[in-house]
């Protein structure tokens, strides 16, 4: 198998001295400063001492030196340099290493990182190949990350044995760090990326058959199309089972934005906060409707990447018109923890709390405790 | 000896065994039937009794086998088989797997309910009808309730009789389209959510809180008018006993909602607390697993229905009843009924058996059930916390009733084995292991249920094999990547049992699906 290899050598510098992130070069030279060391080979280290055995036979890419080849070599497995990054590694080269591994013909990539180096990753091979995210930023939001180190070590080697059956779309999701430093969230949804299933065990039932996300998600599309009022303004959020729902309703939506459907047919796309006012105003408040997703591995509903769902708009549309759909195997990493509404007004947050439910497949829904 | 001299070694037989259909030949015959005597029809007059639209012009496709072939066939296949009478079966909780005497399997052999058809007149049925009816007999003092159906034929299918029935009971209210939702719990068996869906409704989940009960504050949330019923399952899978479950059918009695008890597993709860008592309406009990009968591998076995006298007219027909001038009978007079669930009457012999288990324990025969069967949790309880890597799904709510679930999440981080890899493992050990269905929240799950069947040293005996997996897991890694070394086979790819364009349960859907047997590919 041909393995893409890549570490951003800076990620998670930030994290240690309180500047919540390492994106951009004016802050890292200021983590610099502040005594920030790199860490993120040693956590890529943790992760390829578990994969190294398996991975002898397999060919890698990687740039040179601290951008992962040095960890290769010191490994002893085969691997070839796509790219010598100059001693101060950007976004640049991350872009760049990942589109000569393509270029390479890598069958997977593997990379060590944050959410920055994500976003780097996901903007060049968006869901051509499959990755494995080693966590080592600051900001892991992303779904696209492991755990720990150890478990992304743990996805490679199965991958590697051929023990991975299927992969699912995980999301992509970054901060805004310059609006962080000043306390204000702001997340963006910047796409997906496929990543190995790991849920191997729950393979292993007693009796019946457990509906992949894929078809989870046909599920959910119909139900919740089958449900759609006549005459109403349905927003449809961002995320990739509400976009299951712009599929089955055989429009051209989106998969990161915010459209609008009245009697099944597109009437906005991919929507700014104004917009959505607008066409909001248009309908008396029991004839708005909202269908938003779960976010991440996090439980966030509103405040990461749906910003354009102001407190304004959200406001606009009753509480009971907002529909939260997920696949159950997302409500099941959650188990346990309650749902965030983060709409960025204090009182609207307050408002929103309570129990939602949130379907779950087609007739099945599950209350959900926004916190 | 002590468990660790005592652990079983095993080797799995392994025969290379065809498909019956695979070892036909033609002419072949296990067994003889004398020809047409002197008295009897021909095979054209009968023939020529049957509409011409409905005589079938090909041969029934069969297998056409010799005894002694035959009974090699099927020797091979038991021989590749594991069950209650061949290990410590307590790897697979929730499914209470216990003994099933012996004699009652003679009973159930019998030549004289054997011979029995259901369609024969009532009077000449009535040992068996009597045996039915005294069954629900005995279940007025086991649950508390009053009308009973033995006719669903597994634990699922009494959920459906159960939710037949709340269909009934709306429609005859007038408010069938408005109440269409149905409330469980995320821990209550998932066929309690399952089968109302494909009843039509709408249902709606309630995870439990920090205790590892169902939340309240939720359950609150999601009733309303629309709810048509509850179903819940008590105590839930984590074998935590929900001891607020009056709250929740008062709750829901309030709002008109109607209450489903689902007691499939009752084996920590005879003669000590009866549905009744928790203010449900109707519940069902699996007669195989509490009540002793065998699982039949997935069926043929017993729901059976309990429901207050109030449901009588929405009971799935026919009922069994008695009156002192016709004797036990089959009452199809229940015009609001939900209908049939099951043709005929019932799994017969499931419910022989059961009979014949309740009436040999008798009253205090059934509380002492229940009380070794906690006891032998508490005690599998204590032995598995002090195996390493192991821990129990919501550590401080401590009281389980008849089983637990646990996590292998401690084993996992220390040496990346998780629970599919002690199933494997176990196999060689002589025993089996099941790693839990959904929900899939307990990280690296399996659920044990040592039924009051075992003994002590059996319990301990298991636990050591646990105890040797998890040892091997730290010590001896290559070991368990290998295992199971002793087995036929390594490791089954589920994708088979997910596909429906690629499982086959019969002949003639693998050829269908195979061989292109309809429309030949």
């Amino acid at each position: 198998m041909k393995i893409g290899f890549l570490v951003n050598p800076v990620a998670g510098m930030g994290g240690k001295v309180a500047l919540k992130g390492t994106d951009g070069e004016d802050i890292l030279r200021r983590a610099i400063v502040l005594g920030a060391v790199p860490t993120a080979n040693s956590r890529a280290e943790t992760s390829l001492a578990v994969f190294r055995e398996a991975a002898s036979d397999n060919q890698f890419y990687a740039p040179a030196g601290e951008m992962g080849g040095r960890l290769l070599s010191e490994s002893g497995l085969n691997y070839e340099i796509v790219l010598e990054p100059s001693e101060k590694t950007t976004s640049y080269h991350t872009k760049r290493t990942v589109s000569l591994m393509l270029a390479a013909g890598v069958e997977a990539i593997v990379f060590a990182g944050g959410d920055g180096t994500a976003r780097d990753v996901c903007s060049v091979v968006g869901e051509k190949v499959p990755v494995i995210g080693i966590p080592a930023g600051v900001k892991i939001h992303s779904a696209v990350y492991a755990k720990r180190p150890k478990d992304a070590g743990m996805m490679v080697k199965n991958l590697l044995q051929g023990k991975v059956k299927r992969f699912v779309l995980a999301e992509v999701l970054d901060l805004d760090e310059d609006a962080f430093r000043n306390n204000v969230v702001r997340a963006q949804l910047y796409g997906y990326m496929k990543v190995p299933d790991d849920r191997e065990f729950m393979q292993d039932r007693k009796s019946g058959s457990s509906f992949s996300d894929d078809s989870e998600r046909l599920d959910i599309a119909a139900y919740v199309i089958k449900n759609m009022h006549k005459d109403g303004i349905y927003l449809i959020g961002s995320g990739s089972t509400t976009y299951s729902i712009k599929e089955n309703l055989n429009i051209e939506g989106t998969l990161l934005g915010v459209d609008a459907v009245i009697n099944r047919v597109l009437e906005g796309k991919d929507m700014a906060e104004e917009e959505i006012r607008n066409a909001l105003s248009g309908f008396e408040k029991s004839k708005r409707h909202l269908v938003i997703t779960v976010i991440g591995g996090q439980g966030y509903i509103f405040g990461r990447g749906n910003q354009q769902l102001s407190p304004e708009v959200l406001r606009m549309i009753p509480k009971e018109n907002i529909t939260v759909i997920a696949n159950s195997s997302k409500m099941s990493d959650l188990f346990g923890r309650s749902l965030i509404a983060d709409t960025g007004d204090t009182l609207l947050d307050e408002e929103l709390k309570g129990y939602i439910p949130v379907i779950t497949g087609f007739g099945k829904k599950i209350m959900a405790k926004i916190g | 000896m002590d468990s660790l001299t005592r652990m079983k070694r095993f080797h799995q037989a392994r025969w290379n065994e065809p498909i019956i259909y695979e070892l036909s030949e033609p002419g072949q015959r296990s067994v003889l039937v004398p020809g047409a005597c002197c008295d009897s029809f021909s095979k054209e007059e009968v023939l020529g009794t049957i509409p011409n639209g409905m005589v079938r012009e090909d041969l029934a496709n069969l297998p056409e086998i010799a005894q002694l072939q035959l009974v090699r066939h099927y020797s091979h296949l038991s021989q590749e088989n594991i069950g209650v009478d061949g290990n410590i079966d307590i790897g697979q909780g929730t499914c209470t797997m216990k003994y099933s005497p012996k004699v009652n399997e003679r009973l159930a052999g019998t030549v004289k309910l054997l011979h029995m058809h259901p369609l024969q007149p009532e009077n000449t049925a009535q040992g068996v009808l009597e045996i039915m009816y005294k069954t629900g007999e005995l279940f007025k003092s086991i649950s508390g309730l009053d009308v009973f159906s033995v006719q669903p034929g597994g634990g699922s299918h009494g959920v459906l009789a159960l939710a037949s029935i709340v269909r009934a009971y709306w429609r005859d209210k007038g408010e069938e389209q408005k109440r269409d939702e149905v409330i469980t719990t995320l821990f209550s068996h998932p066929a309690d959510a399952a089968v109302p869906i494909v009843k039509g409704y709408k249902v709606t989940i309630i995870q439990p809180d920090a205790e590892g009960y169902p939340d309240i504050e939720a359950f609150k949330a999601a009733l309303s008018e629309r709810t048509a019923a509850i179903f819940f399952t008590n105590p839930e899978d984590t074998g935590i006993f929900n001891v607020r479950i009056k709250e929740f059918t008062k709750l829901a009695h309030e709002k008109g909602v109607l209450c489903c008890y689902d007691q499939a597993n009752a084996n920590g709860l005879l003669g000590i607390t009866r549905t009744a008592e928790a203010d449900f309406d109707m519940s069902f009990f699996n007669l195989h697993k509490t009540f002793s009968a065998p699982h039949g591998c997935g069926g043929p076995a017993t729901g059976m229905v309990a429901a207050k006298k109030e449901l009588r007219p929405y009971m799935p027909v026919p009922l069994v009843e008695y009156c002192p001038e016709k004797g036990y009978y089959l009452d199809f007079d229940l015009p609001k009924s939900c209908g049939k669930i099951k043709s005929f009457w019932g799994v017969i012999p499931v419910v022989l058996k059961a009979y014949s288990w309740i009436m040999t324990l008798g009253a205090d025969g059934l509380r002492e059930v229940s009380r070794v069967a906690i006891l032998n949790n508490n005690y599998c309880i204590k032995k598995i916390l002090a195996i390493k890597g192991a821990s129990m799904s919501f550590p401080h709510h401590t009281s389980r009733i008849e089983q637990a679930r646990y996590s292998w999440e401690k084993l996992k981080e220390d040496t990346g084995f998780g629970t599919a890899d002690i199933q494997r493992c176990i196999a060689d050990f002589g025993t089996h292991y099941w790693s839990s269905h959904e929900p899939f929240v307990i990280p690296e799950p399996f659920t044990i249920e040592p039924s009051e069947s075992y003994s002590k040293t059996d319990i301990d005996d298991y636990c050591a094999v646990l105890a040797e997996i998890s040892r091997m897991c730290y010590e001896d890694p290559e070991a368990v990547k290998h295992a199971p070394s002793n087995s036929t086979v390594h490791h089954i790819d589920h994708d088979y049992f997910d596909d429906p364009a690629k499982y086959s349960i019969t002949w003639r859907s693998y050829n269908k699906k195979y061989k292109g047997y309809f429309e030949p590919k």
